[in-house]
């Protein structure tokens, strides 16, 4: 045996090791568990769909009170963030990228901006996010300035504890996820290609549809597949922000923990594992990120 | 205060120094390290009962370290049954016992060697306050506190020799709110979902506890009367959790809050006007200098209740120390301390020997303040003159209505109380 093949598979072998230990046998744990069955105090090994059947317990049709089910009601919330927030992040994202990439000429000067961009994650995520509260609160800082200014007789309800500030909250945080990709594949495209785009006469806009956001794809895909991650198993911002009334699956999975309703939470992590694979599958099927790479 | 207790420390030392010394010298065997090391107790509990000064003073008596291991009360459970050899004592509530208990993972607490066990109060034993029967819907103490046996995996009928946990501090739990942004009597349950209050009420999101508050309102509302509220049917649990639905639906709940530091800022920023509260968060609403009162109901207290357990393998002297730290406990200063703070301690007698006459007349008789009320760490609670929040001892123990559960539908109720968080 010579080591020719051998060496690639130690050159794998590091990655791969990490990869079995800290995300494969958790995960394959996971699904085991969400088919066992469980009492108050303990896990019942076995194989039951139990758990499974009372995460869609209901879903066929409408409830008493003429809302979905849970399981739908709190995927449907989760998603509408969801879109939101990578609409929004986006269109900041690629105008924060874009301005840095090409119209900021100097490079000490990009660098200087783009470190600038960073500082808010100097602090902590959950500092930045419960610093909105005094702000949007009844009596914060904006309510003040809008009844200081005569703008309204009463204070604005919707500002806190509503899904305007979740997706605020959301924007905050996670657009650098968003700008770092982008900015990287715009600081690869060759400029020579636009200025060819300008001689063909080209408008500013037609090269940006045309030329840049072709090339920028597969930092738009990353950047999706971050915020998209994140806002589905969030329940730490929505919690936070939506005064803990918005559902998230994350905190369903969360409080079914905290009452050692372990099966079931594994259950709903599985299904939710599965949403957020089938989400990214489809942003892969438009871009095909090998390719791009 | 430290000057005092720093010379008898070091004495302390010295001698255990000498008679261990003697001890190697007797056997004649080697030194060992670890005879000689001072014991650590690992200390698994809610933040809220772990206190440094606790810890502190306990230390400077006995030379026992106390280590905190703070997580949220769910967790203590959790812990309790996952991983019973990550703690040497455990500080957990009443209703939490239904889950450990039955895991045998807990050992039973031999009264014999706890010295106060006679004096914890009835409340606990039988029941009553006073001589008079209290609620005791929901998973009330009397009936998890004794064990069969030391090694039992189920609770007593009758009292025995061993108990599930010793009494630590405990309390009735009622609305809070803001008098001055309310400017009328509140005197019932009901008034937490009035429309009245739209947008400016909360309710407590753990589930558990958040739906004996709900009950205690629908039954306030006279829509329906709980044979017991700590352990509904699954049909009573629809009617609950529908209510809840309903109200927040038409906009009633501004916030649902979940730890403590939440609830203390909703109330103190104005964001809601009447929420179901814990007592000493009210009073972290009011040292901030804002009106708040933790309102005393006509129907009555939800009451809860914490007390230490010792988990099954622990031995040695390791088990020594937690006997000794539960006996130091009991003894009176900590009760003192836990009563300054407005919880209540399990021994009365002790505490009240550690408590100046004015405190203790001002905290458990209901009386006036003699002299301005401080907390334990010197911040101004009451003002000379004013009475605290729901009167004596026995008025607001004797109106507990029912006591914080485990229900039998615990999960199917979960699973509810998810639906009202997301409707």
């Amino acid at each position: 045996m010579t080591s020719r093949p051998i060496k690639p598979w130690w050159q794998a072998g590091p990655f791969a090791a990490v990869f079995l230990l800290f995300f494969i046998i958790p995960l394959a744990l996971v699904v085991m568990v969400s088919f066992w069955d469980f009492n108050e105090y303990e896990l019942l090994p076995g194989f039951t769909l139990k758990s499974y059947l009372s995460v869609f317990e209901g879903c066929s049709h409408l409830t008493e009170t003429g809302d979905l089910c849970v399981t739908l009601s709190t995927y449907l919330s989760t998603l509408k963030f969801c879109l939101l927030v990578w609409g929004i992040t986006l269109v900041l994202g690629f105008t924060v990228a874009y301005f840095l990439a090409f119209h900021v000429r100097s490079a000490g000067l990009q660098t200087a901006l783009f470190i600038l961009c960073t500082i808010p994650f100097w602090t902590s995520n959950v500092i930045r996010m419960i610093s909105w509260v005094p702000m949007l609160g009844r009596n914060g800082v904006v309510n003040g300035a809008l009844m200081g200014l005569g703008l309204v007789d009463q204070p604005v309800e919707w500002l806190l504890f509503s899904s305007f500030s979740v997706v605020l909250a959301f924007v905050h945080l996670y657009t650098m996820f968003m700008i770092v990709p982008i900015f990287n594949s715009m600081m690869r495209i060759d400029r020579s290609l636009l200025e060819a785009a300008s001689d063909a006469g080209a408008s500013a806009w037609q090269t940006l549809w045309a030329v840049i956001v072709p090339l920028c794809k597969s930092g738009i895909l990353i950047g999706s597949i971050f915020v998209v991650t994140i806002v589905m198993g969030d329940f730490v911002t929505i919690g936070t922000m939506g005064g803990q009334q918005i559902a998230s699956v994350g905190k369903i999975i969360q409080v079914q923990t905290s009452y050692l309703q372990f099966p079931l939470a594994a259950a709903n992590a599985v299904v939710l594992l599965v949403t957020v694979l089938m989400i990214i599958w489809g942003l892969t099927r438009v871009v095909d990120i090998r390719k791009e790479l | 205060m430290s000057d005092s207790i720093e010379p008898q420390n070091t004495a302390l030392q010295r001698r255990t120094l000498l008679t261990g010394m003697a001890g190697i010298l007797a056997s004649g065997m080697a030194p060992s390290v670890h005879a000689q090391e001072k014991i650590t107790l690992r200390y698994l509990g809610t933040a809220v009962n772990q206190d440094k000064e606790i810890a502190e003073k306990f230390k400077a008596d006995t030379g026992i370290t106390i280590q905190y291991v703070a997580v949220t009360t769910d967790d203590v459970t959790k812990r309790a049954v996952t991983a019973p050899n990550s703690f040497d004592l455990i500080d957990t509530e009443y209703f939490s016992l239904k889950k450990i208990v039955p895991t045998g993972n807990l050992k039973g607490i031999d009264t014999k060697k706890i010295k106060n066990a006679d004096k914890i109060t009835s409340l606990f034993t039988n029941g009553t306050v006073a001589g008079k029967a209290v609620g005791d819907q929901g998973t009330a103490p009397k009936k998890v506190i004794f064990l069969e046996g030391e090694k039992s995996k189920v609770f007593a009928k009758a009292p025995t020799q061993f108990m599930s946990l010793i009494p630590t501090t405990y309390n009735a739990d009622t609305l809070g709110i803001r008098p001055d942004l309310i400017k009328r009597p509140i005197t019932s349950w009901a008034e937490l979902l009035n429309p009245e209050f739209k947008g400016k009420a909360a309710i407590l999101n753990i589930p558990s506890i958040g739906i004996m508050d709900a009950a205690m309102v629908v039954e306030a509302m006279g829509k329906y009367k709980y044979p017991d509220k700590g352990n509904m049917t699954k049909a009573e649990i629809d009617l609950t959790i529908k209510t809840l639905i309903e109200a927040k639906k038409a906009g009633q709940f501004r916030a649902l809050w979940k730890d403590f530091n939440e609830s203390v800022n909703l109330m103190a920023s104005g964001e809601v006007v009447i929420q179901s509260m814990w007592s000493p968060a009210v009073t972290a609403v009011r040292t901030k200098g804002i009106d708040c009162v933790f309102q005393p109901l006509k129907e009555g207290y939800r009451a809860w209740a914490s007390g230490f357990g010792l988990p099954a393998t622990l031995s040695g002297r390791k088990l020594d120390g937690a006997y000794e730290f539960i006996n130091w406990f009991l003894d009176g200063w900590a009760g003192a301390y836990l009563n300054r703070q407005g919880y209540y301690s399990a021994v009365l007698e002790t505490a009240k020997a550690k408590m100046e006459a004015y405190e203790w007349a001002y905290w458990m008789e209901g009386k006036p303040a003699a002299q301005d009320i401080k907390s334990p760490h010197g911040d101004l609670l009451a003002k000379a003159g004013s009475v605290r929040d729901g009167g004596s001892y026995e008025q607001r123990m004797g109106g507990i209505a029912c006591w914080n559960a485990v229900m039998d539908e615990n999960e199917y109720m979960v699973r509810k109380w998810n639906e009202f968080v997301a409707a």
